[in-house]
């Protein structure tokens, strides 16, 4: 029955998608093919839906959003303000929050986790927008856990997730989430991987950008990560740029939050990972794209605290958009030269013998 | 650099070095560059080919340039009229040879195309039955050259040639002999030819179209697409390790282990399997030990079927190697499997309509393909092979009768000269006379050896003249791996830089010591771990690709011989350098990028 409201990662398969969210999916999806992802667990979104129902939350949201001029940016602001202030203080339905602690007692007593909003596909499928939500790291304490999460529904109520889903026609009570709580990595590299070179789109590189900590400073944009290019087939990095990585995002215990710090000139300036870290990156996202079935931009971290050869885990494996859909768009169409005249055009043009 | 200046040095302006300044008395006129024809042979842009003749050649080793050039192109210019190449000019200057590629005229270029695609399309119709004819001539060649022999001649006639009124002497056979062993040689050349620019221009082809579709597909994945892992030029090295092997087995290794080739096999004889084992070693002799650890080119390749010292060196490091519970064998399997990953990954990134195309040439490229790597081991190893020793042997008579003070003394004629000496050989014979060239070869011998060892001291320049703008000659691209981007590499070179840069031949990144070998025979000096500087390396080196980290080499393009065999032994390979063996030192620290392309020395 708690299956209900908490789906443990290993739990979820793809006819969970809309209860779990895409990020809990994706999660759900690559432990279920094997893939080494920090173990946690999604809260659905019929968790969300029955705090929702207590108390008559519905209907005070409702009323609340009745009130709202979605062209009006002080109107929104005002009643997006009012919605999220009250589902933060909302009282959680006590079955629903003995189930998020059981199942992060479960976990492993005092862990740390990351609690992060996992957007249902009806809602912002833009993923700049599902970065608006809420993503809180290094949350220590069942009691936190439960409060992030509640601060994770209330983000769904942000001025500007109001105002896109009233641009965009959706409902706004009608939206669900889903929330991912999720072992904490002590991260020692992180960063992103994309399976093709998202500069020039092309398919046979798999390019990595990397820095000293959590991930979140490289996907901000927020250091100049280490830059590296793997060829996908051969498996050879073929290119290395290293980046001034001045700041890195780390966990403190004892505070249950992350810490932003400087990194010594020393690492800064240096690789933050050796060649076979970064084959060992590029081959996970290369599984991930031959899983998915088309190119993936993948989030990974290497934690400090697991051995080599287990150390690696992904956080995320998304579809990549921008050359994706440009790739339908038009390819110009090749005239190819074959057989004989192939043969002919090479000896005329030996560099090239597309015609 | 103004206007005037070229970019590489004029050969009118290129002087000998000092105690060579006579070379050109050394190879026959239409070899050197005619002071009336300046001109014109400026004009021209040459470059130096030091992949396959990295030193300067013996008058009689000139031979191996005029014949492997001129049948280069007589397939291009007169059997299959390829549409926009005839065949590469030549010249030899101060010891080195010189390339300039035949351009066909714009305007004649189209008038070809039906006679290269009715004639080219022939051959790639029936490329597996016309290769197995083509086994057979090799073959019946190789026999007929074993079979010459050469005979001191005798006092007297004999007897029964009397009798039978034969009518002939003794002298008859010797310079046929000599006569039959050159045109042997030289339908070997227009043998080796016949497939071979063919199996590059369809390699190109195939190389050509995933460079559109991929523009930044590294070079040597797609030689990998088609590489053959069980290409006959792997067999003498796959034989001495199966020797090895047998030799565990049989319990012999250790009567192999010490002392000179006799004394070892003799040992292995007195075992109670050992016979078992001499066999399998006779066996493999004959055909696989025709294994040069030169190239062919020269007169002074050491074969091993002639050095056996140098097989059973090898074989002992592998029994050492076995011993020590290594894995010696190429893992052909993996090999396989990993050709087919890499040809079916690429493969899955096209389209439809481009995986098509691509089927096709892959199919016609592993078609010929084999054709390339397995030519290597019938005609320069080989073929050469039995040349080389059937001239050493006559070079030996003509010792042994005075010629020459050294049994090496015929290579410092050219092929002209050997039949005038034959003949004056001959001559004095039916006359009773005295021969003439005891009295005149040792001190010309003498003079042409300071001549070579002194152009020996200064090396070849990359290129003569100003180089077109853009190269586009196939044949320069395929063949010697020139392009407008790797002349440029030539000018730029910085003497001072750390880094240089070549051919990522072979891929993987390794840091290690330096060793610089300039011949074969020193490539017992390496040792295990040692990164491998030479101008060129050889198939036949493969034994000591099991013990070095990687190869860097001044001459060779992606698939040069050297690359193939770096990348089926796995082994990081730099190819091209330009100048690698001459600025890096032994025991220097280098790190050789075989995916970039890269040697940097680190100290």
């Amino acid at each position: 029955m708690t299956e209900k409201f908490i789906l443990p990662f290993d739990r979820i398969t793809a006819a969970d998608h809309d209860r779990v969210g895409g990020k809990c999916a994706s999660l759900g999806e690559m432990t279920r093919h094997g893939v080494a992802v920090p173990p946690g667990f999604a809260i659905t979104t019929e968790a969300y839906a029955e705090m929702l129902a207590h108390q008559g939350l519905h209907a005070e949201i409702a009323a609340l959003l009745d009130t709202l001029d979605p062209d009006d940016v002080v109107s929104t602001e005002r009643v997006a303000r009012n919605i999220e202030t009250r589902v933060r203080s909302h009282p959680m339905p006590a079955h629903i929050e003995q189930a998020i602690r059981d199942a992060y007692t479960a976990m492993g007593g005092d862990l740390a986790v990351a609690v992060r909003s996992s957007a249902t596909a009806e809602d912002l499928p833009d993923a700049s927008f599902a970065g608006q939500q809420d993503t809180y790291l290094w949350v220590i304490g069942a009691d936190q856990v439960v409060e992030k999460v509640r601060d994770c529904w209330g983000s769904l109520f942000t001025a500007r997730a109001i105002a896109y889903r009233a641009k965009a026609g959706l409902g706004q009570i009608e939206v669900l989430m889903s929330v991912a709580v999720q072992k904490m990595v002590n991260a020692r590299v992180a960063g992103v991987a994309m399976t093709l070179n998202p500069t020039t789109g092309d398919r046979t590189k798999i390019v990595i950008d990397a820095s000293w900590g959590l991930g979140e400073l490289v996907v901000s944009g927020v250091v100049t990560p280490d830059n590296f290019t793997v060829e996908k087939v051969l498996m050879e990095v073929i290119n290395r740029k290293i980046g001034d990585k001045h700041l890195e995002l780390v966990g403190d215990a004892t505070a249950g939050a992350t810490i932003e710090r400087p990194v010594d000139a020393d690492r800064r300036a240096s690789a933050c990972m050796t060649d076979a870290e970064v084959i060992a990156v590029a081959a996970l996202a290369k599984r991930l794209e031959k899983q998915n079935g088309c190119p993936q931009d993948v989030e990974w971290a290497i934690d400090a605290d697991l051995p080599d050869g287990e150390n690696l885990l992904a956080l995320q494996s998304r579809p990549e958009t921008v050359w994706s859909q440009k790739k339908t768009a038009a390819k110009p169409k090749a005239s190819y030269a074959v057989g004989m005249a192939g043969i002919v055009g090479t000896l005329n043009n030996p560099l090239g013998s597309k015609t | 650099m103004d206007a005037q200046t070229p970019m590489f040095p004029s050969p009118y302006d290129l002087q000998a070095p000092k105690g060579a300044e006579d070379w050109r008395d050394l190879y026959p006129y239409y070899l050197t560059f005619q002071p009336q024809l300046r001109e014109k042979e400026d004009a021209k842009f040459w470059f130096c080919d030091s992949q396959h003749w990295p030193n300067p050649f013996r008058p009689f080793d000139a031979m191996t340039v005029e014949f492997s050039v001129k049948c280069l192109g007589q397939y291009n210019t007169r059997h299959l009229m390829v549409p926009p190449a005839n065949g590469v000019d030549y010249r030899i200057h101060n010891g080195y040879c010189y390339m300039s590629p035949v351009a066909v005229a714009p305007e004649l270029i189209a008038g070809r195309v039906p006679m290269f695609m009715e004639r080219a399309g022939h051959y790639f119709a029936n490329w597996d039955s016309l290769i197995e004819n083509w086994h057979k001539k090799v073959r019946a060649n190789i026999d007929e050259m074993e079979a010459l022999q050469f005979e001191k001649l005798p006092d007297v006639v004999p007897l029964e040639w009397i009798t039978e009124g034969r009518g002939l002497d003794n002298t008859t056979a010797i310079i046929e002999n000599y006569d039959r062993a050159i045109n042997l040689l030289y339908r070997t050349w227009q043998y080796h030819f016949e497939f071979l620019n063919l199996g590059y221009a369809a390699y190109l082809d195939f190389f050509g179209f995933l460079k559109g579709e991929f523009p930044t597909i590294p070079d040597q994945a797609i030689a990998k697409m088609v590489q053959g892992v069980d290409s006959d030029l792997f067999r003498p090295d796959d034989e001495i390790k199966k020797l090895a092997r047998l030799a565990v087995s049989l319990g012999v290794a250790d009567a192999l282990r010490n002392g000179a080739v006799d004394d070892a096999l003799a040992a292995v004889a007195a075992t109670p399997n050992g016979a078992e084992w001499i066999a399998a070693w006779e066996a493999a002799k004959d055909p696989w030990f025709n294994f040069t650890s030169g190239n062919g080119f020269y007169s002074t390749d050491k074969y091993w079927i002639e050095h056996l010292d140098i097989p059973l060196g090898y074989l002992r490091d592998y029994i050492v190697r076995i011993e020590a519970g290594e894995t010696i064998e190429r893992p052909t399997a993996k090999l396989i499997a990993e050709r087919d990953r890499i040809t079916e990954e690429y493969a899955e990134m096209l389209d439809d309509e481009a995986k098509a195309v691509f089927e096709g040439k892959l199919g016609l490229a592993r078609t010929v393909f084999p054709y390339v790597e397995n030519h290597n081991f019938y005609i320069e190893h080989w073929s050469m092979g039995v040349f080389w020793k059937k001239m050493r042997e006559l070079s030996q008579l003509l010792h042994e009768e005075g010629f020459w003070p050294t049994p090496d003394g015929m290579f410092f004629l050219s092929r002209q000269e050997v039949r005038d000496a034959l003949f004056d050989y001959g001559n004095a014979w039916a006359t009773g006379g005295d021969w003439i060239g005891p009295h005149h070869w040792p001190q010309e011998i003498d003079r042409r050896r300071a001549i070579l060892a002194a152009l020996a001291t200064e090396p070849p320049r990359p290129a003569l003249n100003n180089p077109p703008e853009v190269i586009t000659e196939p044949f320069t691209i395929m063949l010697w791996g020139i392009t407008s981007e790797a002349i440029q590499s030539w000018v730029g070179t910085d003497e001072n830089s750390m880094e240089l840069t070549g051919m990522a031949a072979s891929p993987g990144r390794v840091e290690g010591i330096a060793r610089v070998l300039r011949s074969p025979d020193d490539l017992h000096l390496i040792q295990q771990g040692e990164i491998l500087v030479t101008p060129v390396t050889a198939p036949s080196w493969a034994p000591v690709f099991g013990k070095i980290a990687a190869t860097v080499t001044d001459i060779g393009g992606m698939m040069s011989h050297a690359a193939i065999v770096c990348r089926e032994y796995g082994l990081p390979a730099v190819t091209g350098t330009g100048t690698g063996s001459s600025r890096i030192k032994t025991g220097q620290r280098l790190r050789v990028d075989g995916n970039a392309g890269t040697v940097t020395i680190l100290d």
